[in-house]
């Protein structure tokens, strides 16, 4: 059991890595991975925001859906369930800590539509996951999200420094960097197989 | 009027500049070309026991390194500074971690991949985030791993052109299982002291310049003495993978059981591209941390992904992928091994 959980852990950490094998949640990891400030509060309320969808998803899959025969709405209902979440969590949050809320407050309306957010839920349904795989699943997937923009930040915040030729500087470097950088994880690759 | 004339005529006695203030006679062309000296006996074991066919590797690559540099610098009119020796070192190294009966083709597109986007994109010398030679092996390796992964017998004759396929030790240890590879091994070298002779020397199948052992210490123990390396990387490197090794010890294919503390540390460092990588490519200076302790972790962490993926992982050797995804943390590494100022007190949120 414990032994599974560590299986899905990693693999959606490093081996299925969202970012660097799946190429999912781009903007939000281009959007963030400029300062290290940014990125790492980025990762906090992404890693909790995917956590808590993917077990409220998880309920009403298995507990409302799949009674009723809907498995075939899942798409539209993570949507509703997701977006409504995260602005619960607006919400909340603004109420709660303004400061943090200013700072994180965009990226956690562009956390609404991000597409690891959905992919989570739907690989987790589509897998047939228990409710612990799939708790495990979105915080492996969290920390490997959190992963990449640390990661990303901390070299962003080097190549300042660096003489990119002018056509390069900014995003398209960045997406060079990803592509070298997916290329290094490519070396996780075999690691487990679930 | 008299004194300001003969006093513009001295030459200043101050000296104003911009630091650091060192006059030394260590220069970048320098430290590149002696390492690329210190990688003269591996080439030279390599042209030897690969044949003419690893010379010929060996020239396209670094023709190919020069050339891609050149045209690079040029296009985004900077000047072109191939004397400096880095692209010849690049390409050389590459062409080190390459088997020899490759088509000549891959040397080339590597090359380009490792000078253009891996490093003139970044800024060049000094920018790049990953070591050239090796983001241009990982690439290859992906897109041809059928060519990269067949591997030849040693011949041992500088004109011979026969080559006969085989697998690499630690090739034959993934295929068949720790305990049946061995045997299988022992049966390939005859004795185990045998084996690990042949080993040093570099009697056996695997990229260019990893097999012979001898010939890199002997580079290695050169620049260790010139102090263009140090010991932290390397040594935290090897210590890590020899102990690891024997910790995790052999995995019976049958049951999956792991016996611990039962590994061959010796056989670890001398198969594969250890000590190659080890020596002179986690130790590149612009892709590894500045601070010793960052470097030591830096070596430490390089040595738990080799055996994580050599051990665990889908591919038999873990060194070019270990020090690739170590060089993605080298930032991170420095940032969290510098150093609180003194008196300086962390700022309250």
């Amino acid at each position: 059991m414990l032994n599974e959980l560590g299986k899905i852990f990693i693999a959606s950490a490093l081996i299925n890595n969202f970012v660097f094998t799946r190429y999912l949640g781009l903007c939000i990891f281009f959007g963030v991975s400029k300062r290290m400030e940014t990125a790492v509060g980025m990762s906090m309320t992404f890693t909790s925001v995917m956590v808590i969808s993917a077990a409220l998803s998880w309920l009403v899959y298995n507990l409302v859906m799949l009674p009723l025969g809907l498995g075939f709405l899942k798409i539209v209902i993570f949507i509703g369930i997701v977006a409504a979440f995260v602005q619960a969590a607006d919400t909340i949050l603004r109420k709660i800590s303004p400061g943090l809320y200013y700072k994180l407050g965009i990226y956690l309306v562009l956390i609404t539509t991000n597409c690891i957010i959905l992919a989570v839920p739907v690989i987790n349904a589509d897998e047939k996951y228990n409710f612990m795989q799939a708790l495990t699943m979105g915080l492996g997937s969290g920390a490997g999200f959190s992963l990449a923009l640390i990661i990303m930040a901390s070299i962003r915040e080097k190549l300042e420094l660096a003489d990119v030729p002018k056509v390069f500087q900014g995003l398209p470097i960045a997406f060079v960097l990803t592509g070298l950088i997916a290329l290094a994880f490519l070396g996780f690759s075999g690691l487990i197989r679930l | 009027m008299e004194a300001i004339k003969k006093e513009e005529t001295l030459s200043p006695k101050l000296i104003v500049s911009v630091g650091p203030h060192v006059k030394d006679e260590e220069t970048i062309q320098r430290i590149m070309w002696s390492v690329s000296l210190a990688l003269l006996p591996s080439s030279v074991m390599a042209a030897y026991y690969f044949g003419p066919r690893a010379l010929a590797v060996m020239i396209v690559s670094i023709l190919s390194a020069l050339g891609a540099e050149a045209v690079t610098q040029k296009v985004m009119g900077k000047p072109i500074a191939i004397s400096d020796g880095s692209a010849f070192l690049t390409g050389l190294l590459l062409s080190l971690n390459l088997p020899s009966g490759i088509p000549l083709y891959l040397p080339i597109i590597g090359n380009v991949v490792a000078i253009v986007i891996t490093k003139q994109l970044f800024g060049g010398l000094g920018f790049n985030v990953f070591n050239p030679a090796l983001i241009g092996r990982a690439l290859l390796l992906t897109s041809w791993p059928r060519l990269m992964t067949t591997w030849y017998k040693p011949v041992a004759s500088l004109t011979s052109l026969d080559a006969i396929t085989t697998a690499t030790p630690l090739g034959v240890i993934k295929e068949a299982g720790a305990v049946k590879g061995m045997e299988e091994l022992l049966k390939q070298f005859g004795s185990i002291s045998n084996m690990y002779t042949e080993m040093l020397i570099g009697n056996r199948a695997g990229s260019l310049g990893e097999t012979s052992i001898i010939a890199l210490l002997i580079g290695a123990a050169f620049l260790l003495y010139k102090r263009y390396i140090t010991w932290h990387i390397p040594f935290s490197f090897l210590a890590t993978v020899a102990v690891l090794s024997w910790v995790v010890g052999v995995k019976d294919p049958v049951t999956g059981n792991i016996s611990f503390f039962t590994g061959d540390p010796l056989l670890s460092l001398l198969s594969g591209g250890l000590i190659l990588g080890a020596f002179f490519m986690a130790t590149d200076y612009v892709t590894v941390p500045v601070l010793r302790r960052a470097q030591i972790a830096f070596g430490i962490g390089c040595g738990l992904l080799t055996i994580l993926i050599r051990r665990f992982g889908g591919y038999p050797e873990g060194v070019c992928y270990a020090i690739l995804l170590m060089n993605c943390f080298t930032p991170l590494l420095d940032r969290w091994f510098k150093r609180r100022k003194f008196g300086f007190v962390k700022e309250r949120k």
